[in-house]
């Protein structure tokens, strides 16, 4: 498809999600779908965050609340357990970090800038209060 | 009918595939991607959607972008319920005729619109709907606000809720009418289902979208959809609001079967004072002022009294 301006588009338009035919969506996982450049899949809204969450996976005990209450399909969840977070579409709302119930959480957000591995090194123990 | 896909728990439930994508316009924290997602991911068939006017709608087309994996249609503010009844219909019809290239795969046909676009502005159309019979779920994004045009106060926005059309100040206490009842005015229609739900309690949520595919007619679904935006919250806490939004009682989750039979789906171990879920947002800050707090104690009483009624309902059967 040409790219076309912002308003140039048709009247009635159909925008194509993949490029050619899937038969099974539900039954194919993203990293195996042929997404068309029309899908929003393709594009990114990490700079709309200023905070990142970090997942560190000493504490992640795979319950996956992160994963249902994330807005954005940002959790990225294979054969039930946590993998990854996809930074092209989390905005950063920290929804994850707030419904993680180990302690201390498996998931904390921190500045856009912040280095991961470095977070990680200096995580918070547990709260004892909380306990 | 295709096999009900199976979801026991949490962990099973998260190896779906998600059909609904990222990088929407959607504002960080939206409880409107949350629910579409647990609808979605109740169902491996495929599905016919439609959305009206509204932030969901808006957002997930923003051209050149589609944020949805499946066939979904955009017309107006006020038909997405009768797009998507025009789909069904026709998809009828061809099986009928012996039309179908796939006659077998029994696809799920889905409504979402917003509360102004259900409670007002669509209304007739739904009413059209569930009347006529067809096999369409519509699901309501409530919000109680029309939250994407900056926040004007609809028939589900309620009483002393702050809204641009109905604000809060020196004379007013913000919305001075209660909120519609579309439960009762859906079920009415004597449709087999009609259910409230809330992000919060996904698996009550996946078991009512489930049973509502699997019912043969009209399904009426009316979700909490607590808004960051309009709500005035930090975008974290939207779980945490409709935690409080099903737990202070104020959206009891609850189904009604054949427009008669009420069941009341979640109980509260620990009831939350309605103070508790007003306090939490910046939409009734103003209640809290001394000469408001008298609506509180009748925002109590309001809960308490639909509470006692819906109990009533489920004990008689009727
Ligand atoms: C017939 C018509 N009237 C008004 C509008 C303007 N409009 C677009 S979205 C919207 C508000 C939608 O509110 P709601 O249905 O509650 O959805 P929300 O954005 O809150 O999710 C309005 C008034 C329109 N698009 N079409
Ligand atoms: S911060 Fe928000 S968008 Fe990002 S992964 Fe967590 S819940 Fe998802
Ligand atoms: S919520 Fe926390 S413990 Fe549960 S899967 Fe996510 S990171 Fe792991
Ligand atoms: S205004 Fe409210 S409903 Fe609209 S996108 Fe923002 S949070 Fe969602
Ligand atoms: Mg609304």
């Amino acid at each position: 498809m040409a790219k076309k301006g912002w308003d140039e588009f048709e009247i009635g338009a159909m925008l194509r999600t993949f490029n050619g035919k899937i038969d099974d969506i539900a039954g194919t996982r993203q990293e195996n779908r042929d997404y068309s450049e029309n899908s929003s899949y393709t594009a990114s809204v990490a700079d709309w965050r200023l905070i990142k969450p970090v997942f560190n996976k000493d504490y992640c005990i795979d319950c996956q609340f992160c994963w249902v209450y994330c807005p954005d399909v940002s959790i990225i969840s294979r054969d039930q357990k946590l993998i990854g977070i996809d930074m092209d579409h989390c905005k950063g709302c920290g929804i994850c970090v707030e419904v993680c119930p180990t302690n201390p959480k498996s998931l904390l957000m921190f500045p856009e800038q912040a280095d991961e591995e470095t977070e990680i090194a200096s995580w918070p123990k547990k709260d004892e209060k909380e306990a | 009918m295709s096999e009900m896909k199976k979801i026991k728990n949490l962990k099973e439930f998260s190896t779906s595939a998600d059909r609904f994508e990222g990088a929407n316009l959607l504002c960080p924290g939206c409880a409107h991607s949350i629910i579409v997602r647990e609808v979605l991911n109740a169902t491996n068939d495929d599905m016919v959607l439609s959305a009206s006017t509204g932030c969901l709608e808006v957002c997930t087309a923003v051209y050149p972008y589609t944020s949805w994996d499946a066939s979904w249609i955009h017309i107006g503010f006020e038909n997405s319920s009768t797009a998507v009844a025009g789909a069904e219909s026709m998809y009828k019809a061809l099986k009928k005729k012996g039309r179908l290239k796939q006659p077998d795969r029994n696809p799920k046909f889905v409504s979402f619109a917003g509360d102004g676009a259900s409670y007002d502005i669509g209304f007739q159309w739904i009413s059209g709907c569930m009347e006529r019979g067809h096999n369409i779920m519509h699901i309501v994004l409530d919000n109680e606000v029309y939250a994407n045009t900056g926040g004007q106060r609809s028939s589900s926005t309620p009483i002393g809720s702050s809204a641009t059309t109905s604000p809060a100040g020196k004379v007013s206490y913000g919305e001075k009418k209660n909120k519609k009842d579309m439960m009762t005015i859906m079920a009415a229609h004597g449709i087999p289902y009609a259910a409230q739900v809330s992000p919060n309690k996904w698996k009550d949520m996946v078991k009512k979208i489930q049973h509502g595919f699997a019912v043969e007619g009209p399904v009426f679904i009316n979700a909490v959809s607590p808004c960051t935006t309009e709500w005035k919250f930090d975008p974290k806490d939207t779980m945490h609001l409709a935690d409080l939004a099903t737990d202070s009682l104020v959206f009891p989750l609850y189904e009604i079967i054949d427009g008669r039979e009420l069941n009341i789906t979640y109980r509260p171990k620990n009831v939350v004072p309605v103070e508790e879920y007003l306090a939490a947002q910046g939409r009734f800050k103003h209640l809290f002022k001394d000469e408001y707090k008298y609506l509180i104690k009748e925002w109590q009483e309001r809960v308490d009294a639909n509470w006692a009624y819906l109990q009533r309902r489920e004990e008689a059967r009727v």
